[in-house]
């Protein structure tokens, strides 16, 4: 096989692992559309907050350490113990779910029949004092992140392929353990949304929220229990990308991956968000691979919006969005 | 209410003109993606002014005033804060941002006032014939492109001729300063230059280093700043790149940058052009006026680290320049043009450092008319992922500097010609 053609389906695959992380991503996004109609700016800091929580909580290190040390002058540094990283995640999520609670309690409950545009503008306003708090709370310095979580390159594969083509792919652990988490995820995203009283609910609200309310579903307990899921899917997400570069602030960041994949996949379905991930990564790794090299590369950024426009001109509700139809 | 307003006016009156002070403005960013390496530095530069306020009670009996401003690395928010803080009477601006440089060097010329950009910025701006007020000692992109591809050589026994040596950058004028050199350098010592940019922030490099992987280059030089450091030195470890032929420039070797990589990170390579650690006479004088007394900036953690040393070297050239400049013109409250001139005749001898406390902490160098970019020397420096510590692996290296001075000297007439600027240092 020539070895552009080998260098090309590498890149393919890189493209696809690339593409589920984007996806996870995208899921918090959908999820929360999908149940209130709000597109929630705040996504990517809650990914960042929910994984400084996680380091902060198995580190020990004690909220607010640098606040109270400047205000009260003592020297704390930290409770002393570490805890357990799947113990971690789960106070991590108490900590997401208590957020999601205080959202709906002190913002979006006051919210309730504003316009679309109102409620978007109340998630910037979140997104910047969740990363205040953030900042606040657990400081701004690198934190590394390692939940177990496999890394490096996949030596099966590589072996594989070396002894059936001459040339070993590189696939990450990393990519590949992010593929099976989400996987699982979807997989109990659908179940709970099929098969639960309460995934019943939600999706009547999604459908409508008046109908909803009508047969005594509790709009505010839907969207604490939204806003939970999409905090939980946050903190995956965190714990992934937090594990490639550190849980940093530029974490927040990985919100703007996300966005392609939405206009691509629709803002209101879960198996949009995957499929919507796959073909953006693949995408924007194969036109850096085959054009970037003459036009300077660094075309991956720009060229996922480009891809994401060109579906969006022949499918404005996205590739699996449900179509608006508004009678006058 | 007549009574008040007349108390008011006779107090502002007797008051008389404020106090004179040195205005130092701090260009920080302590909030946003790139904060983790933003605040090492402004704690740095904040802690040595305060040293010098409370030991030395300021610069030539005049206390400095160091205000802080928040740019979160943005440009705009940068040049927002050098319009808000100029009139405030600015010395010295030291935006610690190549895009901001960019934008405030037709902005401190047209307004008089210096600006100092450490190893960092517009590398032309060492000329100062052209770039009357712009400072980037003690050295330059072009210098650390110039020093990793001499390193390189005497490590290939003087020879790279058919050598491939890969350039991963920052996709930005900060990441593409070194590209003109390298390229002059590869026609020079006959190596092949692998440009491999990477898109801001640069938290996904999978495509940049299967590329790597895929044309295999003998060594990898790296301009990044901020999480793209961290992801580059993750990826090079999980394509198991050999950390030993992977160099960062010296914004690419602070402690935050090979931590997240844990042990595999172990052997990385990075230029620097100042000293790292705390074992200086000048850091007991910090914990004895400064953090004992809980004067210090930030949380005090970052006391040592590389990032932190370099705003603390570079509060220490601001404040040298300042002394220059009292000597120069025999008064203590100095103007932004005469800042100017200390900061053209500023030496840092060996001695002068030994005097500081500060005992071989940089390389030595000596500012003219014309040269405003030191002396072009850098060390290479390793991580000891065991330790935890940066081992100094060589010493100060001088650049190329018949190329460099060629580079700087074609590149800083186009910017005079274009801009309609007449040169100085005629005479």
């Amino acid at each position: 096989m020539p070895d552009q053609l080998l260098f090309a389906i590498e890149v393919t695959l890189n493209g696809l692992m690339a593409g589920v992380l984007y996806a996870l991503v995208a899921l918090g996004f959908v999820l929360i559309f999908k149940a209130s109609g709000i597109f929630n700016y705040a996504q990517g800091v809650m990914a960042l907050f929910a994984a400084l929580t996680l380091v902060g909580i198995m580190e020990g290190q004690v909220p607010f350490e640098h606040l109270i040390n400047a205000t009260l002058g003592t020297e704390i540094h930290g409770f002393g113990w570490s805890v357990p990283a799947l113990f971690a995640i789960i106070l991590t999520m108490v900590v997401m779910v208590l957020f999601a609670w205080a959202v709906n309690w002190l913002v979006l409950r006051h919210l309730v029949n504003q316009e679309p545009i109102i409620l978007f503008m109340a998630t910037i306003g979140l997104a910047y004092f969740l990363e205040g708090l953030g900042d606040m709370m657990w400081g701004s310095d690198i934190k590394t992140l390692d939940v177990g979580l496999p890394q490096g390159l996949n030596t099966t594969i590589d072996d594989m392929t070396y002894n059936m083509f001459g040339y070993g792919f590189y696939i990450d652990n990393l990519d590949i353990a992010a593929t099976l988490i989400a996987v699982v995820l979807v997989t109990v995203l659908v179940a709970f949304s099929q098969y639960t009283k309460q995934g019943r609910a939600l999706r009547a609200v999604a459908d409508d929220h008046q109908a909803a309310l009508s047969v005594g579903i509790s709009l505010n307990f839907i969207w604490v229990l939204t806003w939970s899921i999409a905090g939980f899917v946050a903190l995956v997400a965190g714990i992934m990308w937090g594990a490639k570069s550190g849980v940093q602030f530029s974490l927040s960041l990985i919100a703007l991956k996300a966005l392609p994949v939405l206009m691509l996949g629709g803002f209101t379905s879960i198996p949009g968000a995957i499929v919507g991930g796959l073909i953006i990564g693949v995408g924007e790794k194969l036109f850096e691979f085959l054009v970037g090299p003459l036009v300077g590369g660094a075309t991956e950024n720009w060229f996922a919006y480009v891809l994401a426009l060109i579906f969006l001109v022949f499918r404005p509700q996205g590739l699996f969005g449900e179509k608006i139809i508004e009678r006058v | 209410m007549k009574r008040l307003i007349t108390a008011v006016a006779l107090t502002a009156t007797l008051a008389g003109p404020a106090m004179a002070e040195l205005v130092f403005p701090n260009l920080s960013y302590r909030t946003g993606p790139y904060a983790a390496n933003g605040i090492p530095f402004a704690d740095g530069y904040a802690d040595y002014f305060t040293l010098i306020n409370e030991r030395d009670g300021g610069v030539g009996g005049e206390m400095i005033n160091m205000i802080e401003c928040e740019t979160g690395y943005n440009t705009e928010k940068g040049v927002e804060c050098y319009e808000s803080t100029k009139g405030q009477g600015a010395l010295l601006y030291q935006p610690l941002s190549t895009g901001i440089t960019y934008q405030l060097i037709p902005r401190v010329s047209a307004d008089g006032i210096p600006m100092h950009t450490l190893g960092y910025g517009r590398t032309s701006a060492s000329q100062g014939e052209v770039f009357k007020w712009i400072f980037n000692y003690p050295a330059t992109y072009w210098d650390g492109a110039s020093v990793a591809i001499k390193y390189l050589m005497d490590e290939n026994g003087g020879d790279l001729s058919g050598k491939k040596i890969g350039l991963v950058y920052h996709n930005s004028a900060y990441g593409k300063e070194p590209i003109r050199t390298l390229t002059e350098l590869s026609e020079m010592h006959g190596f092949e230059l692998l440009e491999l940019p990477v898109d801001h922030p640069g938290q996904e490099q999978r495509s940049t280093w299967v590329q790597v992987r895929q044309q295999r280059p003998d060594y990898v030089i790296m301009w990044g700043w901020g999480v793209m450091n961290q992801v580059a030195i993750q990826e090079a470890v999980n394509i198991r790149f050999p950390m030993e032929n992977f160099i960062g420039i010296w914004w690419s070797g602070s402690e935050n940058d090979v931590m997240p990589a844990g042990e595999r990170a172990n052997g990385y390579k990075a230029l620097n052009f100042h000293a790292v650690g705390d074992d200086f006479e000048l850091y007991d004088d910090l914990e004895e006026y400064v953090w004992s007394a809980g004067l210090g900036a930030g949380a005090g953690d970052q006391h040592g680290t590389v990032l932190y040393n370099r705003g603390l070297y570079a509060a220490m050239i601001a404040v040298e320049g300042a002394k220059k400049a009292q000597e120069i013109h025999g008064v203590s409250a100095i103007t932004p043009a005469q800042m100017r001139d200390g900061m053209e005749q500023l030496a840092l001898t060996e001695e002068r450092m030994a005097d500081l406390g500060l005992a071989g902490f940089g390389p030595t160098f000596e500012a003219s008319c014309t040269n405003h970019g030191g002396s072009g020397r850098a060390a290479i420096n390793q991580w000891n992922a065991e330790t935890g510590e940066w081992e100094v692996l060589t010493d100060y290296i001088q650049s190329n500097q018949d190329l460099i001075e060629r580079l700087v000297e074609e590149d800083a007439m186009a910017y005079a010609e274009e801009n309609n600027i007449e040169l100085r240092c005629q005479d």
